[in-house]
């Protein structure tokens, strides 16, 4: 396989239904973490050019907070969870336990809070991963930004952009159900790891 | 007359006439190259991506790749009838969006985008009359091929023109 471009619908049904047990995991350990249910959405694989790649996610106008992780080794990958700023509030209020609405502004505690967030669902959502490929991935720390959705992305996408001219974005949204709360998490392998994911799963 | 804005998305590039506006949305790393020349008032907007083709396993797409990028760019708009040699140079982008501790310098890729940019406008014998890069904030640009002016929006540091 040269390019995500090449993937047909079978490795497509493959890979998302990977993605719904690894973020099925993580929805579980969110929850917990929340003390709230938290429902997901059917996942998506999208594959797109880098210049269209934007249309997938709202526009790369749109203020969101982004924490991101790299997985390096074996099978590098990019891993992205985004939450619309307009929610990230919510979030940390749910995260504190406090009453909704109650956070204004983001400080050092809250940015912490969040770097956490994303370090748990990724570690769950690898956990799942690891389980079925037999591989061990060690994530990096998180990072974290709060700006433009395609400024975010796009520092993300040139660890694949050496590689292709596509982006194969899986995506799964965790939903809060009273209030609505929804964070998007992004799996983005390299195409040498999308190569041993689908040779496990027997699609290749 | 109104006529919308011509949006060039990641690792693309467009060149077009007066009186037409090009546009490219949250520059991160990633850096915006506007080109102008001043007397048949062609632009161009490349949205550059990584710092150098040769390093790269996959250069079907030019525009990606600051060396290769530029070079397309001029190409594109001598067809539109600019005249190389006239050409002038304004440029924003190359942030930082992520702060790892202890990121190596393959991290700072902004930086190195930024860089190869400038490094690649000095070998075409192209004037850079403004620069807006650096920093660990996403950017919004508007290029007028009109006259040549550079809206750079932003979410946490406002809107300027150069």
């Amino acid at each position: 396989m040269k390019d995500f471009s090449e993937l047909n619908a079978i490795q497509l049904d493959a890979l998302k239904e990977i993605s719904n047990i690894g973020a099925g995991n993580a929805a579980t350990s969110l929850s917990l973490m929340l003390g709230r249910k938290i429902d997901m959405s059917v996942p998506k694989a999208n594959i797109a050019p880098f210049n269209q790649i934007m249309n997938y996610l709202g526009g790369a106008e749109s203020e969101v907070a982004g924490g991101y992780m790299r997985v390096d080794g074996e099978s590098p990958m990019g891993i992205l969870f985004l939450i619309p700023k307009d929610q990230v509030y919510f979030f940390i209020d749910l995260i504190f336990g406090q009453p909704l609405g109650t956070t204004q502004d983001l400080n050092e505690m809250h940015f912490s809070a969040l770097k956490e967030i994303v370090n748990i669902l990724a570690g769950s959502y690898l956990n799942a991963l690891s389980a079925f490929t037999q591989q061990v991935y060690s994530p990096s720390v998180p990072a974290l930004a709060i700006d433009m959705a395609g400024a975010i992305l796009g520092e993300v996408l040139q660890q694949i952009g050496e590689f292709s001219d596509y982006a194969l974005v899986i995506e799964n949204v965790f939903i809060e159900q009273e209030r609505h709360i929804s964070g998007h998490f992004f799996l983005l392998p390299e195409p040498k790891t999308l190569e041993l994911l689908l040779r496990t799963l027997g699609v290749l | 007359m109104t006529t919308e804005p011509i949006k060039v998305g990641m690792a693309d590039l467009r060149a077009a006439p007066a009186p037409l506006t090009l546009i490219t949305t949250g520059l991160g790393s990633c850096v915006g190259v506007c080109l102008w020349d001043p007397i048949t008032k062609v632009g161009g907007l490349a949205h550059i991506m990584l710092p150098d083709s040769t390093q790269s396993r996959s250069i079907q797409n030019k525009a990606k790749y600051a060396d290769t990028g530029v070079t397309l760019l001029i190409e594109e708009m001598v067809k539109l009838g600019a005249q190389k040699g006239r050409l002038v140079a304004k440029i924003a982008g190359g942030a930082q969006m992520f702060n790892f501790p202890g990121a190596s310098n393959v991290m700072r890729i902004g930086e190195r985008n930024t860089e190869a940019v400038k490094k690649c406008l000095e070998q075409e014998k192209i004037k850079i009359l403004a620069e807006d890069t650096g920093g660990n904030f996403g950017r919004t640009i508007e290029f007028s091929t009109t006259n040549g002016q550079l809206l750079i929006k932003t979410i946490s540091k406002g809107e300027k023109v150069v």
